[in-house]
């Protein structure tokens, strides 16, 4: 089977262009992977390709690159998927991260972010004679993000880094989730303020990018809802992120849909004068046209309803938590 | 043809000018829409709620499902990317665990209801290409967008994850507003940012870095000779358009893209009246599109 790899190269010693792209037409098997098809074009047609490559087996993490736009395992990405109609494939470096030549990029940004979260146990008291063991649960509950290969895919994709080179990003946030969670750990609170302050949990745009992207199912935007949760239950309940979250279950609960006036009011803080000022123009601009939220929220029909069904699931969570 | 309507919180809300402007033009599409809101249902919890309590979630937007297999009326248009989006992955949970299911079911006693499984939320946009199909619309185009260059914006959550939104199943729903635009009369402008994240979620959180994003979509469609933008998400409006003066300030440069809610260009398209689609309610003035296409605004 033929396939057409349209692929972004980058030589940092040529001097005449900056980046290019260049097509390699090859023959490949039906069962091919896209990394089958980018060796066959090193060994075969030109030697001068550059890729990192190991395992072969979506197990090292060393091939993840972008095709057709998106981040994935160039070994765990089938021709026939990347190209079902027979058209070229694109091939280019993972995102967020400095290319040092064609689909090799540099790892210095990735694992410094996984260093800045203390990726290590950290138990309290005096050490156990054996192991320290913990239940079997929270052992299967971390499994999920233990499975992480630290490819970078998740990395790679996250549009809240691509505006902000300083957010910690799914990686390494998944990372701290696995100690987060982990009864053995004894640094959850110091974890999680770290975590609560600006790059961190609340900077996540929710955008799902690292969820599709990660080929191990680690799902890391979860595990950063889940430590938000966590760290609101942990008293970190003053940042914009944990009051938005609170004004916006509030308004559903009380009238069973979006206040939308008053959530950003409700946010920043009614007495947070400076930062109101800051809706100012932007509400004008929307008073102007028009383009603005009832003044009067009507509640829906049998709300009662609604509030009932809140707090009846709450008490049912609460039961069960117990 | 008879059908439940989930219109969302923002249409009503941040967005006023989306909701008539969609009810004009599903009913001009031959729908007859029955308003969800108007029997109780709720918000669908936008993933907030979810981020603190999925189960919660799970059991309002059951009630949602309940409420329309009531009527008899399981099939429920969407015209909000985050309430397809939340809407699928709730229904994915529910019905692919009937134990969970009962569970939920559990909470919604006491009210006499019950999700049996059948409920179908699908965005205006999907219906076009699945049930109305190209050809016909096609047929109620009075008005061609000839000359239009638009850029689409799909807003995350009618992309990914790509599992509870089916697309292997329904790969026509990948590049939907793409064929709706052309089909219209209009030309396509393809940029990579059309599936990223508008920024909307981090607004009041960081918001520097969600006008960043506004920046980079609406400059880069712009640069590619796009008109206008269209999106079938009115969060992702809220930002593109209600936060594009911050970013002209935070790029320090002109843009002035005209963000377009899809049922806004279906009603263009339509010969519709620009006013009762509400195009003049927009921060960033729809006036050089309703002149590109010969039309008083
Ligand atoms: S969901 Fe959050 S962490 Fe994941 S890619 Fe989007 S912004 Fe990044
Ligand atoms: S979370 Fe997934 S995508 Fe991210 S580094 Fe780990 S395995 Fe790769
Ligand atoms: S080569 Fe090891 S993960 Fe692809």
């Amino acid at each position: 089977m033929e396939v057409t790899l349209s692929v972004r190269r980058y030589n940092p010693d040529d001097k005449e262009r900056p980046s290019w792209w260049q097509d390699y037409t090859v023959d490949v098997e039906r069962t091919a992977s896209v990394l089958d098809a980018l060796i066959k074009v090193r060994e075969e047609v030109d030697g001068s390709l550059s890729l990192r490559c190991s395992c072969r087996s979506a197990i090292c993490g060393s091939c993840a690159m972008r095709v057709n736009g998106h981040a994935h395992l160039a070994c765990n990405t089938k021709i026939i998927e990347a190209s079902q109609d027979g058209s070229k494939i694109r091939v280019e470096p993972m995102g967020n991260a400095a290319v040092v030549k064609d689909l090799v990029v540099d790892m210095k940004m990735f694992w410094d972010k996984v260093r800045q979260v203390s990726p290590w146990l950290q138990p309290a008291g005096p050490e156990p004679a054996g192991e320290y063991t913990a239940p079997n649960e929270a052992m299967l509950h971390l499994a999920g993000v233990m499975s992480c290969i630290m490819c970078g895919a998740c990395v790679s994709d996250c549009t809240s880094l691509e505006v902000d080179k300083n957010f910690i990003a799914p990686a390494a946030l998944a990372k701290a989730y696995r100690f987060v969670a982990d009864p053995r750990d004894a640094q959850t609170v110091e974890r999680l303020r770290m975590l609560n302050e600006y790059s961190g949990i609340w900077d996540c745009t929710r955008c799902y990018e690292c969820v599709q992207a990660c080929p191990k199912g680690v799902a890391p935007m979860d595990r950063i809802m889940a430590m938000r949760d966590k760290a609101m239950e942990a008293g970190f309940t003053k940042t914009y992120g944990a009051r938005h979250t609170d004004a916006f279950v509030d308004s559903i609960e009380h009238s069973g849909w979006l206040d939308e006036l008053r959530l950003p009011i409700k946010t920043v803080g009614m007495f947070n004068l400076p930062k109101l000022m800051g809706f100012g123009p932007v509400g004008l601009r929307a008073l102007m046209r028009g383009k603005m939220p009832p003044i009067f929220h009507t509640p829906v029909p049998n709300v009662k309803n609604v509030r009932r069904l809140f707090k009846k699931v709450r008490a049912t969570q609460g039961r069960e938590q117990k | 043809m008879k059908i439940a309507f989930w219109p969302g919180c923002v249409s009503r809300g941040g967005c006023p000018e989306l909701y008539p402007a969609a009810k004009k033009v599903a009913a001009q599409l031959g729908y007859e829409l029955d308003e969800l809101q108007e029997r109780g249902a709720t918000c669908t919890g936008a993933g907030v709620l979810q981020e603190k309590n999925q189960f919660l979630g799970d059991v309002l937007n059951a009630r949602t499902f309940a409420i329309a297999e009531k009527i008899n009326l399981p099939d429920i248009m969407t015209i909000c990317s985050t309430c397809q989006g939340v809407m699928s992955q709730a229904n994915k949970r529910m019905k692919s665990n009937p134990d969970y299911l009962a569970k939920v079911n559990e909470q919604l006693q006491e009210e006499g209801l019950q999700y049996k499984g059948t409920a179908n939320p699908r965005h205006l946009l999907w219906m076009i290409v699945e049930d109305i199909g190209m050809d016909k619309l096609k047929t109620y185009v009075r008005r061609p967008l000839k000359g239009l260059r638009l850029a689409p914006f799909y807003g995350c959550y009618i992309v990914r994850p790509s599992g509870s939104l089916e697309l292997k199943l329904h790969p026509e729903r990948e590049d939907s507003l793409e064929r709706v635009m052309e089909a219209l009369g209009a030309e396509v402008v393809d940029f990579p940012g059309k599936t990223r994240c508008c920024g909307f979620p981090i607004l009041t959180i960081n918001e520097r870095n969600s006008v960043q994003m506004v920046v980079n979509h609406t400059t880069d469609a712009k640069d590619r000779g796009a008109d206008a933008m269209v999106t079938p998400c009115p969060l992702c409006h809220l930002n593109l358009d209600g936060y594009q003066p911050s970013a002209m300030l935070q790029a320090n440069r002109e843009i002035n893209l005209p963000i377009i809610h899809l049922p806004q260009l279906l009603g263009l398209a339509m010969g519709f009246d620009p006013q009762d689609m509400g195009l003049k309610r927009h921060i960033i003035s729809a006036k050089k599109v309703l002149t590109k296409l010969q039309v008083a605004a």
